[in-house]
């Protein structure tokens, strides 16, 4: 709260990173796991500016429940 | 089914995210969160059993048109409140002040009365039936339709 202007340089940084292997990953199961941390990195984000209730929902909806969808959608189509 | 590492985690962990997402929603009028959040975060405790468990084996257990009563019932309580202060206004806050949910809250910094806030309480628990129901139908249908089982409309 008091110290954490460093914290908002290397979060937004690491949000990016995890975007990237998102998007570069070849396999989806990896794609989808990349995205449930960036979801984290952005609920600890929204913490850190003060808004624990949008927090809440990002680690709630975005890193278990679209995680979970999207890891059983994964399952039922086939590798090539 | 998953392995037996992950059942054993799946049955330490989700009585605490239970838990915790109760507490969320009873909360909800004077910590961060309420109705919305706590209800999510229920939901992900059911969507870690369905990962865990399989939706074959949650299926003889939860059925969707359990979840589907719940989830109405939940809208139910939070319009009935809503209507229930109609002699004012509508969404009047008819409970604060009277025995039910007590006292009006302190103005200012205080350290947070639980027993306060009328309508409120209510309307977050309506509001967490209803989320928790409809996020937990999603999640449970989506793993059935994905492992190819007939889901009923």
């Amino acid at each position: 709260m008091t110290d954490s202007g460093i914290l908002h340089v290397i979060i937004p940084v690491l949000i990016v990173t995890c975007a990237v292997f998102v998007a570069r990953f070849k396999d989806l199961i990896y794609a989808a796991l990349a995205l449930a941390g960036l979801s984290l990195l952005l609920a600890l984000e929204f913490y850190l500016l003060q808004a624990p209730d949008v927090a809440i929902a990002e680690a709630a909806i975005g890193a278990a429940i679209t995680i979970a969808i999207f890891v059983l959608a994964i399952r039922s189509t086939r590798r090539t | 089914m998953m392995s037996k590492i992950v059942r054993t985690m799946c049955n330490i962990l989700v009585p605490l995210i239970f838990v915790f997402g109760l507490y969320v929603i009873m909360h909800g009028h004077i910590t961060p969160g309420g109705g919305f959040q706590g209800g999510a975060v229920f939901a992900s405790g059911v969507a870690f059993i369905i990962v865990a468990f399989g939706s074959a084996n949650v299926q003889k257990r939860l059925k969707e048109h359990h979840l589907s009563v719940l989830e109405s019932g939940g809208g139910l309580i939070f319009i009935g409140l809503a209507f229930g202060g109609l002699a004012t206004i509508f969404f009047f806050n008819f409970l604060v002040g009277s025995p039910i949910f007590g006292h009006i809250p302190p103005s200012g910094a205080n350290p947070g009365d639980l027993w306060t806030g009328g309508v409120i309480p209510l309307m977050n628990i309506g509001v967490g039936l209803k989320v928790l129901a409809g996020l937990s139908a999603i999640v449970l249908v989506m793993a059935l339709v994905s492992s190819g089982i007939e889901v009923e409309e």
